[in-house]
């Protein structure tokens, strides 16, 4: 079963084609990389998967659920977490997570809170306001509340930006760890290609609002004659041939 | 719980707790109220001191129609700054992403409403009470049908202007302190609509408050109750209402087709 369908999927702004005719699938339990430079359109794509944006054309099935009918359904079985949406600053820890539980409908919330304080060692920092930790914890935060419903489908958009090393890590070997544990599916926008190498099944690179090319790191380094996906990442990126190749 | 009530109580719960922890949020809720309270309060005492009997009934409906308008007021503020508390967290995101139904949305943004009203209106009253020797609970039984009438009012201009940060973003958000201000001089608060010109009187009429004035002057002069008025009052307000949440609906998806709902605290 896929947890994403997308079919001929088109947004277009005045003026601006963000995204192309893309079509893909992500199966239930994989873990799917989202590639692209600035302006490739990843944004725009997993705003429409979250159901933020109503796309010009095309279908969206999300977890057996049509976007375009029934995208509550959905949301409820999926979750999202991005550095560059906050947490409520003025809120303690427990506090945004009891909100976020409270939106899901999570059952024995408290237990859900305690489970996800021992697993992303938040424990510690639980009665501290969010706006007062550093960018690392607000970082296990954010995840926390991503997966504070057991999502059976998470969208990540560049969770491990400005983050150190050792955090990166930590935060990438909760996502193995929870994939592994839940079945879910991930869908991940990154930048970060050592990251997309160590947790993505299948990779789908963008570029100008198309999908050009896809498979796994492996496939993709080796079709491309490079030592790793940075150097794919570069090629892609600069070629001068035209999206759709 | 039923898990929309649930959702209801989440946002509510997240606003609630937001307000626990900051004085100079709580006092800005009742500042507003309790000094118009004073200005007009003691305004009202000065004609009523010099004037005698007549300028006293009219001290006492200046300070009625104080205490009433900040309903509205309060109303409006209330639901336009609780959103704009999450357009300023950056947070809206995460509840636009959640199950949260737009409607469910609204009814949260409401509840908080209620209570900064409350909050707000309290201190006020006591002021009026303790200072002016005035007791808007004398009005009676009556008084709930002006407060729903006049909350109801403020909501739907709430959701008129959250409907204008859906279309211009966060850049439109002094709206959100002047537009209901602006409604002050058409609603005949402080005044009965023949004060006003031939020309503008139309545009009181379509206004629920001048109804509602009307009914607070007629209850306090004569001791009457204009169901009429009244009623009229209840009958706008549902129809601007309607129209409120038709607009309310028609802009979150306008939002959502121009990706306006990413780009909102801009």
């Amino acid at each position: 079963m896929n947890a994403i369908t997308v079919k001929n999927l088109t947004k277009q702004y005045t003026g601006t084609l963000a995204v192309d005719d893309i079509s893909f699938t992500v199966a239930q339990g994989s873990v799917v990389g989202l590639l692209g430079g600035n302006g490739a359109g990843k944004t725009t794509t997993i705003s429409m998967l979250l159901g933020l944006l109503v796309p010009t054309a095309g279908t969206l099935t999300v977890l057996g659920h049509d976007m375009a009918k029934d995208r509550f359904a959905a949301l409820a079985k999926m979750n999202f977490s991005s550095p560059y949406i906050a947490l409520p600053q003025k809120l303690t820890v427990a506090e945004n997570l009891r909100v976020y539980g409270h939106l899901y409908n999570v059952p024995k919330l408290s237990r859900r809170i305690e489970e996800l304080a021992a697993q992303f060692n938040l424990g510690g920092l639980l009665n501290r306001l969010a706006g007062e930790l550093s960018a690392g914890q607000k970082t296990r935060v954010a995840l926390a509340k991503s997966l504070i419903n057991r999502p059976d489908l998470l969208l990540l958009d560049e969770p491990t930006a400005s983050l150190d090393p050792d955090t990166g890590d930590f935060v990438r070997t909760a996502l193995e760890t929870y994939r592994r544990e839940s079945g879910a599916a991930i869908l991940l926008a990154s930048h970060n290609m050592a990251e997309v190498e160590r947790l993505c099944d299948d990779v789908l690179m963008m570029k100008q609002g198309k999908i050009v090319d896809r498979g796994t790191p492996d496939d993709l380094i080796a079709r491309y004659g490079r030592d790793d996906l940075e150097q794919v990442f570069l090629d892609i990126a600069r070629s001068g041939a035209e999206a759709g190749a | 719980m039923n898990p929309a009530v649930r959702r209801v109580w989440g946002l509510v719960y997240r606003h609630l707790t937001l307000y626990r922890r900051s004085w100079p949020r709580i006092a800005e809720i009742a500042y507003w109220p309790t000094l118009q309270l004073l200005i007009w309060g003691f305004t009202a005492q000065f004609f009523s001191h010099a004037h005698g009997s007549p300028a006293a009934m009219a001290g006492g409906a200046l300070i009625a129609g104080v205490l009433l308008w900040e309903i509205t007021l309060r109303g409006q503020l209330g639901v336009t700054i609780t959103f704009l508390e999450d357009i300023w967290s950056r947070n809206l995101g995460h509840v636009f992403v959640s199950p949260l139904r737009p409607t469910e949305l609204v009814i949260s943004l409401l509840t908080v409403s209620f209570f900064r009203t409350m909050v707000g209106l309290l201190p006020a009253l006591l002021i009026a009470y303790l200072l002016y020797a005035y007791n808007i609970l004398a009005l009676g039984p009556v008084l709930f049908f002006f407060f729903v009438n006049l909350m109801v009012m403020g909501w739907w201009v709430a959701l008129l202007i959250v409907s204008l940060l859906f279309r211009y973003g966060a850049g439109a958000e002094s709206l959100a302190w002047t537009i209901a201000f602006g409604i002050t001089p058409f609603a005949c608060v402080f005044y009965p609509l023949s004060a006003l010109p031939v020309w503008l009187q139309p545009v009181a009429l379509v206004l629920p408050p001048e109804h509602i004035f009307a009914g607070m002057r007629a209850a306090l002069f004569t001791h009457q109750m204009a169901w009429s008025e009244l009623a009229m009052a209840a009958l706008l307000n549902v129809l601007w209402m309607a129209l409120a949440a038709a607009v309310f609906a028609g802009q979150f998806r306008a939002a959502r087709v121009r990706g306006a709902l990413i780009s909102i605290g801009e």
